[in-house]
């Protein structure tokens, strides 16, 4: 499917990163959008409060992060592609909601602009430090994926992919920006609006009565219906059976559990998305994103051109994380890994579970508050 | 023989199909899990007698509840229902009806929690006058935790976090939520199954935020603290102690349970709604150019 025309701004355009996002939602179709203020965050709904009037949007500023982030799951089970925005503190309190979207496998996006932590650490500063919060903050077994755009132009493409996998999958996306992407302004070009693809929400065609609300075929995915079409469905964030009715057994807790983190994991490989360079004849490999992964950039290129071999990874997809590159080369002629990121050494964690011992693994570790030096990477290589 | 007649008559053994409640009940989840003389079921059964009578496509309403024994009303209801996280029934019934504006949403849930975990809710959808509707079942405790003091706890009373009496000051709910904007604010008991059935047939029938408070007992965790004995007589102090006066002040509503409790409709006016003010603002500033949510 094709994005709808209404609202979106084809053209180039000078635009900061927050805003970009939020052109990527109106195109991607989001017209329900609940918030509340936080650096550096605030500029991606302020412009949805002001462009939303004219597209057939919605915006509320909630009273508080629990507010919007439970809101959104309400517009979105009411038929509205919804999202919520903000950044650190912000995204501790929606913690519950994030679980409550996983369970209910509700289709909605939750942006997140990162900024120095922890509390309110440092506001108008970038971190990347909400990276494991993104993937485990939440309580119990569960899966999301979240995307990490490292340009203004990808805050806006990867903004309405997310929307896309969000309704393919039925699963709460996070996107995460970080201050520096947020607030740096670039080219910005939004195409026609005939060329942005769409995935349409997996709406059912059974009639109230044969339709049960969580069956699933082999996509693991079920189809959904809304709010007022005469389903009488009933969502809750208690253990449930196929008709969303409560079961608190331990044979229902199972096989929920174990199918809302595999229609993520088994599908892995359709979400991964990062780009490499220089792999092929790689004996060390930089792991990087956000906005980190422009100075790596910097880094491997001096590397490269004093004739290093090495390669380069740039996660657009952090979560599922990207296993089955990163062991092959590990098992392959790479020596040596290398993770700068913004936070005192999170994702290198995920990167040596994988790696297992097989290469070296070092971190480039950074507390936050700027970006690394070029150097401080490049030292590693 | 008007419907709220057919209520007394509950003596009289019925197979389900002949039920007038039965096609608004979920009754493939039957038996429910409330404990015997809970008041809770009495009030589903004024709700559902209040939907038919206001006359409600049932297709559009949507009931949105939070956690606790109250908080199970919206899975037993055969609607589209949402049985969220504890104390976020108001903001998920903000984003269903701003979303889609056709549905009435009605929230069902307990004193713990509307009141308590959430609280700021309640008072920012009032202030809002969002065209929802928000039904209070009020037994003084938080039942499905096991018998913990919440903000309606009356003073004095014995609690499991408050094994000495409570002494935290009580909230007046009717006080409250006129104070915040609500513009229908009521108060009954369980045992006024005529009242209520006719007061939230009048709430569902306006638009705007609306509020009613239901004591009911809670025999399990509330009465056996508290040496009364099973529901009943707690039903029966309710009809001893209540007074239902016309135009009462919702000030006057304050709980103690010594002395006289004021039910009655305190609040039935009209304020614009969220929707209608927002339509206004944007229409104002952008001119024809605007197309005014949610109005066919
Ligand atoms: C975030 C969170 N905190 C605490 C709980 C535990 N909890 C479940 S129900 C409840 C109290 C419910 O009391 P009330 O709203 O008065 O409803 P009742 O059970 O009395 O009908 C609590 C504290 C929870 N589920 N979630």
């Amino acid at each position: 499917m094709k994005a709808d025309k209404e609202g979106v701004l084809t053209g180039n355009h000078f635009l900061d990163g927050d805003h970009a996002c939020c052109e990527g939602a109106i195109a991607a179709g989001c017209r329900f959008v609940a918030g509340y203020p936080i650096t550096p965050s605030t500029e991606v709904v302020e412009r949805i409060a002001s462009r939303f009037p004219l597209v057939g949007g919605i915006f509320i500023q909630m009273e508080d992060e629990i507010a919007s982030s439970i809101a959104i799951c309400g517009g979105s089970w009411a038929g509205k592609k919804s999202m919520t925005v903000t950044s650190g503190p912000g995204l501790s309190l929606m913690m519950e909601h994030i679980g409550y979207a996983a369970m209910t496998e509700t289709p909605c996006v939750f942006v997140d602009v990162q900024r120095g932590g922890p509390s309110t650490g440092l506001p108008t500063m970038p971190a990347q430090a909400d990276i494991m919060q993104a993937r485990w903050g939440s309580h119990g077994d569960y899966e999301i994926i979240a995307l990490a755009p490292n340009s203004c132009q990808e805050a806006f493409d990867l903004t309405v992919h997310a929307f896309n996998l969000s309704e393919k999958y039925r699963v709460p996306v996070l996107f995460m920006l970080d201050e520096c992407v947020g607030h740096m302004t670039e080219k910005v070009v939004i195409p026609e609006a005939d060329e942005i693809e769409i995935e349409p929400r997996k709406m059912t065609n059974k009639k109230p009565g044969e339709y049960l609300l969580y069956e699933t075929d082999d996509s693991m995915v079920p189809e959904m219906v809304h709010a007022g079409e005469g389903y009488n469905f009933h969502i809750t964030g208690l253990t449930h059976d196929e008709r969303g009715y409560p079961n608190l057994t331990v044979d229902t807790q199972a096989k929920l559990v174990r199918r809302l983190c595999d229609k993520i994991n088994k599908n892995a490989d359709d979400i991964i998305m990062y780009e490499d360079f220089h792999l092929d004849d790689a004996d060390t490999v930089v792991i990087a994103f956000g906005i980190t992964s422009r100075i790596a950039q910097h880094a491997v290129n001096m590397a490269r051109d004093e004739g290093k071999k090495v390669g380069f990874i740039r996660l657009q997809v952090i979560w599922p994380f990207p296993e089955q590159i990163i062991r092959e080369l590990a098992g392959g002629n790479v020596k040596k890994f290398v993770v700068p990121e913004l936070n005192l050494g999170q994702l290198v964690l995920e990167v040596e579970r994988v790696v297992a011992g097989q290469a070296e693994v070092v971190s480039v570790p950074h507390a936050g508050g700027t970006v690394h030096n070029p150097e401080d990477i490049y030292e590693k290589l | 023989m008007g419907k709220t007649d057919t209520l007394n008559k509950t003596a009289e053994v019925r197979t389900p199909a002949e039920n007038p409640v039965d096609k608004y009940l979920r009754m493939d989840r039957m038996p429910h899990i409330w404990c015997p003389g809970c008041g809770i079921g009495s009030t589903v059964n004024c709700f559902v007698r209040a939907v038919e009578d206001a006359m409600i496509d049932i297709k559009k309403l949507a009931i949105v509840s939070g956690i606790g024994c109250t908080g199970r009303v919206a899975g037993y209801m055969n609607l589209d229902s949402f049985h969220t996280t504890h104390g976020r029934a108001i903001p998920m019934a903000t984003g269903v009806k701003l979303a889609n504006p056709e549905m009435n949403v009605v929230v069902y849930s307990g004193d713990g929690d509307l009141f308590a975990i959430g609280g700021n809710h309640f008072i920012h959808a009032a202030r809002r006058n969002l065209d929802i509707k928000i039904i209070c079942v009020n037994n003084f405790t938080y039942g499905m935790t096991g018998g913990q003091v919440t903000p309606t706890t009356p003073q004095g009373i014995i609690a499991s976090t408050m094994p000495y009496g409570n002494f935290e000051h009580t909230f007046n709910l009717p006080f409250l939520a006129e104070s915040c904007g609500a513009v229908y604010v009521a108060r009954w008991t369980a045992a006024h199954v005529k009242q209520l059935t006719k007061s939230m047939k009048e709430m569902m029938s306006k638009k705007g935020f609306g509020f009613i408070e239901i004591f009911s007992p809670c025999p399990t965790l509330f009465g056996r603290r508290n040496k009364i004995a099973d529901g009943l007589e707690h039903m029966i102090q309710f009809k001893d102690k209540c007074k239902i006066k016309k135009g009462a002040s919702a000030k006057e509503a304050t709980f103690d349970p010594d002395n006289e409790i004021v039910l009655g409709t305190f609040v039935n006016t009209e304020r614009k709604t969220f929707m209608e003010s927002m339509n206004d603002r944007y229409e104002k500033v952008f001119g024809p150019k605007y197309v005014r949510y949610g109005e066919e």
